[in-house]
């Protein structure tokens, strides 16, 4: 997303409902910076995000994605995060084979108590992310404005 | 042993009919020219005679057609299965997609089949018609008069990386009992995976920018049984007819492999009906090969009720950021 003529990531934060998203209010609550440019979309459970979202984020413009929820084993729905973690596995893996840049791409695990982690990741990732310049393997020219 | 041939078949299925164990039969007919073999269902011993056929073209995959065709009667469905096909059978069986009682499933054994591309590579284009003895193919065009190939040079590559001779699933069995094959089938996705970034993107680039969006891929794939896809739903931002922006083209390829993915069976049938030829069959193979590196080896199809690796877990499973790394990397 260019803003001013600057280039700034737009990443688009899928959180779920009862830690990540937890997490990001804690950070809030804290204090605690991270980008503006994060967009965060709030999901029941982290395995509520179908690889289309993803893949319609980045059509309508989002240069990063991050799928964010509870840790292993503290899944609100017991093991809606283990199903994540598989099919994130393969699409992230197979996004990187069609020559998709691998680091636009990131699940991480993030309580309600890790306040700090969700800016510290925030910021990590969307540096990451901004290192590599706009999506364009993944854009969609009509959705160009 | 003898190779599996059109007479043996006709016979089989006429008597099929004659003898009550079933009310039709699934199997090849002709289509408009000697190469696009298609399926169809034969209902009277006469129909059979005059329309049935097998040969080298008849790559098409039958299983599929059981989810329909059971639900038309009650009677039971027969139906003839290749190797590979009898892995389809096993997965919609898994799935629930037909009752196993309503079909009485003859294997037959198989040592690969033509492809056309491949045919039309040689002899070259506006082939009038073909013929194959199991050794040579006939063939004559509008342009170059008749050519004689051979058929070990247009096997097709699903064949020739066959994963299993094996029919895994049948109620009689006609030819040998084959045998289960370690093939070199990865052998591609390894060599895309060692490509750099901008190479492997240029790849998919090239060849998925020629898709038309014909949706036969889908079509014809027997782990695509859904009655309501995504890709019909004018929201997806993929129904379109031929792409609008290549971007389509990712998104619904990505999408439609990612939707088999550990149920596809490896089967190729999606490679074969590309009009445009697109090696689909290794985007599926990729998920094949990252499920087996990442989860332990899965093949879809070998047993009845076996559980989709991605319907399942273990606590200690590898994280997707590690997961990207181990997929390029393994047998780089
Ligand atoms: S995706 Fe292709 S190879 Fe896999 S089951 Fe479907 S048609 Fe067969
Ligand atoms: S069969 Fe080929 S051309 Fe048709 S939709 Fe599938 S990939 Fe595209
Ligand atoms: S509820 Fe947080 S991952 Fe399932």
């Amino acid at each position: 997303m260019q803003i001013n003529g600057e280039f700034k990531p737009l990443i688009v934060a899928f959180c779920c409902n009862w830690c990540s998203y937890a997490g990001a209010d804690l950070a809030g609550n804290n204090r605690l910076a991270y980008p503006e440019n994060v967009k965060i979309i709030k999901v029941p459970c982290s395995c509520r995000v179908n690889p289309m979202f993803i893949l319609r984020a980045f059509q309508r413009g989002a240069d990063g994605v991050i799928i964010c929820g509870c840790h292993p084993g503290d899944c609100h729905y017991t093991s809606g995060n283990y199903y994540t973690r598989r099919r994130m596995s393969l699409l992230f893996s197979m996004l990187n084979f069609l020559g998709i840049e691998k680091e636009r791409t990131r699940v991480e695990w993030v309580s309600a108590a890790e306040g700090a982690k969700f800016a510290a990741t925030m910021n990590e990732f969307t540096e990451a992310v901004a290192a590599l310049g706009e999506n364009k393997r993944l854009e969609d020219l009509r959705c160009k404005r | 042993m003898q190779k599996i041939n059109s007479t043996m078949l006709i016979e089989k299925a006429a008597q099929l009919l004659e003898n009550g164990t079933a009310d039709r039969v699934l199997g090849w007919k002709k289509g408009e020219f000697d190469y696009d073999i298609t399926p169809a269902v034969f209902n009277s011993v006469d129909q059979i005679k005059k329309e049935f056929v097998f040969g080298d073209f008849c790559g098409a995959n039958l299983s599929k057609y059981l989810v329909k065709e059971t639900r038309k009667g009650d009677g039971k469905v027969a139906v003839f299965l290749k190797p590979c096909d009898t892995y389809s059978f096993n997965q919609l069986l898994t799935e629930k997609r037909f009752d196993r009682e309503k079909v009485y499933a003859v294997g037959i054994s198989c040592e690969g089949m033509a492809d056309i591309f491949k045919v039309k590579q040689i002899a070259g284009d506006g082939i009038v018609s073909v013929s194959s003895d199991g050794e040579n193919v006939k063939v004559e065009t509008l342009y170059d008069g008749e050519k004689t190939i051979k058929l070990s040079d247009v096997i097709a590559e699903r064949c020739i990386n066959c994963k299993s001779r094996k029919c895994v699933a049948y109620d009689e069995l006609m030819g040998e009992e084959g045998e289960i094959i370690d093939s070199d089938r990865f052998d591609m996705v390894s060599k895309i995976e060692s490509m750099s970034e901008d190479e492997r993107f240029g790849f998919w680039q090239n060849e998925l920018s020629k898709c038309i969006r014909c949706n036969a891929c889908r079509n014809v794939c027997p782990a695509c049984t859904c009655e309501k896809c995504v890709f019909d739903n004018p929201d997806s931002c993929a129904q379109n007819k031929a792409p609008a922006d290549s971007f389509e083209e990712k998104m619904f390829h990505i999408i439609r492999a990612f939707h088999v993915a550990g149920r596809c069976t490896d089967c190729g049938e999606c490679s074969r009906v590309c009009p445009q030829n697109i090696p689909l069959h290794l985007l599926n193979r990729k998920f094949i090969k990252d499920i087996d590196t990442f989860y332990g080896e899965y093949q879809a199809g070998a047993q009845v009720g076996s559980r989709a690796p991605l319907v399942d877990y273990t606590e200690g499973d590898i994280e997707p950021g590690e997961a990207v790394m181990k997929g390029e990397s393994e047998n780089a």
